[in-house]
């Protein structure tokens, strides 16, 4: 029913659990690069034909939430969809000191779970490219007592570059309609 | 706490100062319910969002929930969305289609137009007792489809709409006309919603003309973020204006917008150079525009708050807000953003990418706007704080009626010098609002401001 499911279809073998060790500690790398500030090293985790997307996600009428439960990537307003020369900008404005949402820095933590290899092209042992899906919490605390709690889905593709992942496509679902927080100025 | 009978006492306007109370008391904020959102107009949606019969959108007007509604007759409606019997919400979906609402506790029914279609066990339980046409979904005293755009009231005695709106429609016209000068024509293409920590008041006046806060956006503007920036423009947007009078209108009935006049004869400034379709699309609309405008053309939007929570952004990036009160400390922004809706669909993915990098709390611009918004409110909470008054003494004065600006007559009280005298008009009325004034009064009866000094002397 939800359009944004792929169902797992490759051999939980060996080469599987290898190749999705493989990713947890890419993962692993880009929340600790983001939560220690490395954000210019974190750019680097990224393809140069990054799309960075999250939808907004609406309440809609059962048997309908497959075409209209989320904003979507070729059309409309979503809470991100772009290109890597955007996050790259959004490090900059961080970077510049006196961008106020994040000066002074929050304090975040990434965490990443349930990380699943959906898809491994050409397969699991020589893999150049994965399709993933794995569930984040992400904790933001800023200035004194201004918490959130960012909870929801995200769905990769991977690619490999000179012997390095990157960040092809994101897809992040966010488990919230109306935004429950004031910005969304961390990384996903 | 003690709080002055009247709101009026809030607003010190003479001296051009206002008690932070108005942001943080929570009498103050049960007051503006029952008073402000009840009698003032306010923005619901737009007619692209509902174009079928029994389409629907589910908005807000202050802290309740109503309902935008096309009926199968084709007739916009606005339902306070709660039920008649024990006020369930009888449309909990976004958006959507429909021929009923269905109220899921007891299940009664309405159709499109609000009115009861059913209510189960009619006859064995309610007939002889029950009314069904005085039963209907509580629907709004006034509606009012301005260019695409539904505005509402729940006063019957409100004035109609355009006279509400007075010298600020060809502001708010400019951000809902064509790019090309056509009347009208815009299209909704996603609305933003999210809560933050802050008084909606911070957000209504941000928008009212606030160019003195500029400074906090100096890390967008250093980096550029806006529509040539591919071409090392910095800031946040492209400078149209830089030839231009900026002027700071504040209106009779409480609006207030900043805008700006092109000097006669003036030059083209390029615009969208990231890419060269866009910036020829963009010539081509200005070049249009003046020719179906004339010299009207040389005038300009920026922003603007029509009262009391409706703000709008005119070209880059462009959007109309609602500011919702949610507390005395927290609001729900709405950002409905706009393009021409016959706008080839090139340049619509070129302005969402741009809007989405720009606006509300993933954009790089506004995310220091909320930040500035919360802390204030906080900080303004402690009880030393609130003995201290807000300064809104900038530009005191500096105003005059209907001035002529590079050749156009440009009606209101009017600045050409940033000043914050819209947010004094603002609250002025606000206060005549919380203090149940009558409407000629919340139409600026009385106000010396627009008075023409001729006829005053």
């Amino acid at each position: 029913m939800d359009a944004t499911v792929e169902t797992p279809r490759i051999l939980r073998d060996d080469a599987y659990y290898t190749l999705r060790r493989e990713i947890e500690e890419f993962y692993y790398d880009e929340a600790e690069c983001i939560d220690t500030r490395r954000f210019t090293e974190w750019l680097d985790m990224l393809h140069e034909d990054l799309r960075y997307f999250m939808p907004m996600r609406h309440n809609v009428k059962f048997g309908q939430h497959a075409e209209r439960e989320n904003t979507r990537e070729d059309e409309g307003i979503s809470w991100f969809n772009e290109d890597k020369w955007t996050v790259t900008k959004r490090v900059e404005q961080i970077l510049t000191g006196v961008h106020y949402a994040e000066e002074p820095l929050s304090r975040t933590t990434h965490m990443i779970t349930n990380v699943q290899v959906l898809q491994a092209l050409p397969d699991a042992a020589s893999a150049q490219e994965v399709h993933t899906s794995c569930r984040f919490h992400t904790y933001l605390n800023r200035v004194e007592y201004e918490t959130y709690n960012f909870v929801g889905k995200r769905y990769d593709r991977l690619v490999r570059v000179d012997g390095d992942w990157k960040v092809r496509h994101r897809k992040i679902l966010l488990d919230q309609n109306i935004l429950q927080a004031k910005n969304l100025s961390t990384f996903f | 706490m003690t709080h002055p009978s009247k709101a009026a006492d809030f607003v010190d306007w003479r001296r051009g100062q206002i008690s932070r109370e108005i942001y943080v008391s929570e009498d103050v904020y049960r007051r503006e319910l029952e008073t402000l959102f009840t009698r003032a107009w306010l923005f619901v949606g737009h007619e692209s969002q509902i174009p079928n019969p029994g389409d629907f959108f589910t908005s807000r007007m202050g802290e309740e929930s109503v309902i935008l509604v096309r009926d199968k007759a084709g007739v916009i409606h606005v339902l306070l969305n709660s039920c008649r019997h024990r006020g369930m919400k009888v449309c909990r979906y976004e958006s959507g289609n429909t021929s009923l609402f269905t109220c899921p506790y007891h299940s009664w029914t309405y159709t499109t137009d609000g009115r009861i279609r059913g209510i189960p066990l009619y006859k064995a339980l309610y007939e002889g007792n029950l009314n069904r046409d005085e039963w209907s979904l509580v629907e709004v005293a006034k509606l009012h489809n301005y260019k695409g755009t539904i505005w509402a009231t729940w006063d019957p005695d409100a004035p109609d709409f355009l006279t509400y709106l007075g010298d600020a429609k060809i502001h708010l016209d400019q951000a809902l006309d064509c790019r090309d000068g056509r009347p009208g024509g815009s299209e909704v293409i996603g609305v933003h919603k999210w809560v933050f920590p802050a008084n909606w008041k911070f957000a209504a006046e941000n928008f009212l003309g606030d160019t003195y806060h500029n400074p906090s956006h100096r890390s967008v503007d250093m980096i550029g973020i806006g529509p040539s920036a591919l071409e090392g423009v910095k800031g946040r947007r492209d400078n149209e204006l830089e030839q231009a009078q900026h002027v700071w209108c504040s209106f009779p009935a409480g609006h207030g917008v900043h805008s700006a006049v092109q000097p006669e004869g003036y030059e083209f400034v390029d615009q969208f150079k990231n890419d060269p379709e866009i910036a020829d699309y963009f010539r081509y609309c200005h070049e249009e525009r003046k020719r179906r405008l004339g010299e009207d053309a040389r005038f300009l939007p920026f922003v603007g708050t029509i009262f009391p929570n409706t703000s709008y952004h005119g070209r880059q990036p462009r959007s109309l807000c609602s500011w919702h009160p949610h507390s005395a400390n927290e609001t729900e922004g709405w950002r409905f953003f706009l393009v021409d809706a016959d706008a080839p669909t090139k340049i619509k993915d070129f302005l969402r990418t741009y809007y989405m990098r720009y606006s509300g709390p993933a954009g790089m611009t506004e995310q220091d706007d909320m930040e500035n918004w919360l802390y204030a409110t906080k900080a303004s909470m402690g009880t030393i704080a609130r003995r201290h008054n807000f300064n809104y003494t900038q530009s005191m004065g500096a105003s005059e009626l209907n001035p002529v600006v590079n050749g156009i007559e440009v009606r209101g009280d009017v600045s050409q010098q940033v000043t914050e005298h819209m947010a004094v008009g603002f609250y002025r009325r606000w206060a005549q609002y919380l203090d149940q004034e009558p409407w000629d009064v919340l139409m600026g009866k009385g106000d010396e401001r627009f008075t023409p000094k001729a006829a005053a002397e």
